[in-house]
């Protein structure tokens, strides 16, 4: 099956694109959303257990920031509309 | 507040009182997600949609995606909104999905703002269309149940620009003046917040 039409980005310049690095998914600190909301959200849209989205709900409050998953462009970009969806607050970037 | 049930949602009991406060605040945020210099979504992309039955989509599986990236392609971008709402808290409700790269923060909103909104509203809705304003016991389906979620914590987050709260709220609102009218506001918010946190206890079980 050819995958072909996916590929609907607009045309980048070709210095912008470093096609080895992994996208990410971040989520940044709130003060309004509540801890157990958070881990919540982590559990029911990524699927992780409570452990998991417990710890990276603890990151995010206490380092500021948490990298809350990885992988192709496109799925980063919807997990980000899923979770503003939430009303966490999260962007996309691509692992440096 | 809340209790889970057995079908994977929640009940909940809630006075007139709090049922006719609640539906009185989604409606300035639902308000807000209907800012006229922000159009919605294209008329052409919106036939697409209820084209197609539910049925449809789930059955078209990858042909579906196909046919949502045709519809974006279709759907003139062009038109749509490119820069974060002006309003702090409608851009608290959109914020942008790339920061320190505007071009690709740009894009991604002309794609998908509209359709976010237009989901903002469902939730804000779907509170409005399970609570009556005289209370009572209200039973939420686990969907309902996370419409409401969501629907509060965009009550919330209207609450926090607004107020500036941070994350030590109640020592804001300790400070206050008693007589300062943010304090009914400060403590509507911390109502809120124990109403989500007995709602996501319910659904986290």
């Amino acid at each position: 099956m050819s995958v072909a039409p996916a590929e609907l980005d607009l045309p980048r310049s070709a210095d912008e694109i470093t096609p080895d690095k992994p996208w990410l998914t971040i989520v940044w600190n709130d003060p309004v959303n509540l801890m157990s909301y958070v881990t919540y959200v982590f559990e029911h849209v990524f699927g992780y257990p409570r452990p998991k989205a417990e710890k990276l709900m603890l990151d995010v409050h206490h380092k500021g920031k948490a990298v809350v998953a990885s992988g192709a462009r496109e799925a980063m970009e919807r997990n980000v509309e899923v979770l503003h969806g939430y009303g966490l607050w999260a962007t996309v970037r691509q692992d440096k | 507040m809340f209790r889970p049930t057995r079908d994977g949602g929640a009940s909940v009991r809630l006075s007139a009182g709090e049922a006719t406060l609640l539906r009185t605040l989604v409606v300035p945020v639902m308000e807000l997600l209907n800012d006229p210099e922000r159009p919605g979504p294209s008329p052409a992309a919106a036939t697409a949609k209820e084209g197609r039955t539910e049925a449809e989509t789930a059955e078209a599986g990858e042909a579906g995606d196909l046919f949502d990236d045709l519809e974006k392609l279709f759907s003139e971008p062009e038109g749509q909104p490119s820069a974060i709402p002006l309003d702090p808290v409608l851009a608290r409700l959109l914020p942008d999905a790339y920061r320190d790269d505007p071009e690709s923060a740009g894009e991604f909103r002309r794609y998908t703002e509209s359709s976010l909104r237009e989901a903002k509203k469902y939730f804000a809705l779907t509170l409005l269309e399970t609570l009556p304003p005289s209370g009572g016991k209200i039973k939420l389906t686990g969907d309902q149940a996370r419409d409401w979620l969501r629907a509060l914590n965009d009550i919330r987050l209207m609450f926090g620009v607004r107020l500036e709260v941070t994350e030590d709220f109640e020592e804001q609102l300790a400070a206050l003046d008693p007589k300062d009218p943010r304090v009914a506001a400060f403590e509507v918010y911390g109502w809120l917040g124990a109403v989500q946190e007995s709602l996501v206890r319910a659904l986290a079980r």
